[in-house]
């Protein structure tokens, strides 16, 4: 049995104004109250956790109401079902592990109490190693977050012959001695130096550079019959799953596929990496408090870091219960 | 008269039924059986959620999974989370919190079904479209 209410009892009465509980702050009137409030201001900010996975889950929601074919291509190829099933149970039990370290703390049993708190740690050991093990496949495949990131393609092409002369040129019209022009900008060259710079960038043919041109397979084509619009254009992903032939690999999709797998990507690796991060921040927590109840600090009298840690623990697996059909199970 | 917390209760008691209207030092402990019988239910619907993966129910898939989803988040809410037995303020903030996440994603697909289909290319040489 341990002896946590017998040390309460007889610490620093000085300090307790008599009530014989150091842990209650002196703005509490009761144990209640101040275990009440913990709670609440714990709630409190798993409803911002909540609110910020709900974020990413939008981000989600709109891609995939956009997008169809790439998730469903991502899941059957990428995303295995056993291992987020494995997930699932592994995050599950440590839930359970955890709200039951809660009660046996609260009846006073430490021991056993310990070996719960250290089955759920192990619990996210396990679930960060599968996670490992998902991401590999990921890595060698280079579906990784910034593996697509090509946005200098933008100024490839025809736009860069242009920019690059506007750029070696400087600023045409610019004042002497940098003295600011009290009309606004007027670009108006007045060298002949300058007056050929102009001429010169002026013939270089004027390229309209669109966001989505590094996408778009279909960019600089003269000919109008063949442009069709950017997002119901055909492709042969959602082609493929659409008529059941054969789906190519990312490696050798074309360049539009592969661009929104990539993004498809972002979103899962930002989603399922911000709660691995949560499950590692949530198994740091664990481990202090395990110290903390090892060293005798909590009891029936005194346990309220326990149930915060709980509460926070479940809220990880809460989040993990969403995304385990969201991403995984999908068809 | 003596506030009742300053006599606390040094031996466990018999948590086993829920104490509501007792002030006592040491709050409600959920009985064992309840946090086996939770454990229990999470992992046949964990089951049956990967079970429901292999029919194929057209449109409604995804709801079916959310479904049975909701379910399962409920249950750890209610008894992992002692939401079952907490002061109804703390559900408030739960179910507020998930009532702006479905407002944020209601609108954010609304609005992704309005545009999405009306986006046309303009012709190479053509000035962009607005």
């Amino acid at each position: 049995m341990s002896t946590v209410a017998a040390h309460s009892t007889h610490d620093n009465p000085g300090d307790d104004h008599g009530h014989g509980l150091p842990f209650l702050a002196h703005h509490y009137d009761t144990p209640e109250q101040q275990f009440a409030s913990a709670k609440l201001g714990m709630w409190i900010f798993l409803g911002t956790e909540i609110l910020m996975f709900g974020a990413l889950f939008c981000a989600y929601a709109v891609y995939r109401h956009n997008h169809p074919e790439i998730f469903l291509f991502a899941a059957e190829n990428y995303l295995s079902t056993f291992w987020g099933a494995v997930n699932t149970c592994i995050l599950i039990t440590s839930s359970f592990t955890m709200a039951w370290a809660v009660r046996l703390v609260q009846i006073n049993k430490i021991q056993p109490a310990v070996i719960c708190l250290i089955i759920t740690f192990c619990g996210g050991i396990g679930f960060m190693c599968v996670k490992g093990i998902e991401y590999e496949h990921k890595w060698k495949d280079h579906v990784f977050p910034g593996a697509s990131n090509k946005y200098s393609k933008v100024y490839t092409g025809d736009a860069t012959e242009k920019f690059q002369a506007i750029e070696a040129h400087g600023e045409i019209g610019a004042m002497e001695d940098g003295a600011v022009d009290p009309h606004g900008t007027t670009a108006v060259a007045n060298t002949a130096q300058e007056h050929a710079a102009e001429a010169h960038i002026a013939a270089i043919e004027p390229v309209v550079v669109r966001p989505h041109d590094y996408l778009d397979p279909n960019a600089n084509t003269p000919d109008a019959a063949k442009i069709q619009p950017n997002f119901n254009q055909v492709v042969g992903l959602s082609e493929a799953l659409k008529h059941g032939t054969h789906v190519p690999e990312y490696k050798d999709m074309g360049k539009l596929d592969q661009d929104r797998v990539a993004t498809f990507f972002s979103i899962y690796f930002l989603l399922t990496g911000l709660h691995g991060i949560h499950v590692l921040v949530g198994m740091a927590l664990i481990a202090w408090v395990t110290i903390k109840t090892v060293g005798g600090n909590f009891g029936t009298v005194y346990y309220t870091p326990v149930e915060i840690v709980g509460l926070y623990w479940h809220l990880v697996d809460l989040i993990w219960i969403f995304l385990f059909p969201l991403l995984y199970l999908i068809h | 008269m003596e506030p009742t917390v300053t006599h606390l209760e040094t031996r466990p008691v018999d948590l086993g039924k829920p104490q509501h209207h007792k002030i006592e030092a040491h709050a409600h402990a959920v009985p064992f059986r309840t946090l086996l019988f939770t454990f229990v239910a999470l992992m046949i619907l964990t089951m049956l959620t990967v079970a429901s993966h292999e029919v194929d129910f057209g449109s409604a898939n995804i709801w079916v999974a959310l479904v049975i989803a909701f379910v399962k988040a409920s249950i750890v809410a209610l008894y992992f989370m002692h939401l079952r037995w907490d002061s109804p303020f703390n559900s408030i903030i739960l179910v507020t919190s998930l009532l702006f996440v479905t407002l944020f994603l209601g609108a954010a697909i609304t609005d992704s079904s309005e545009y999405q289909r009306n986006y046309t290319l303009p012709t190479a040489g053509a000035p962009v479209q607005q």
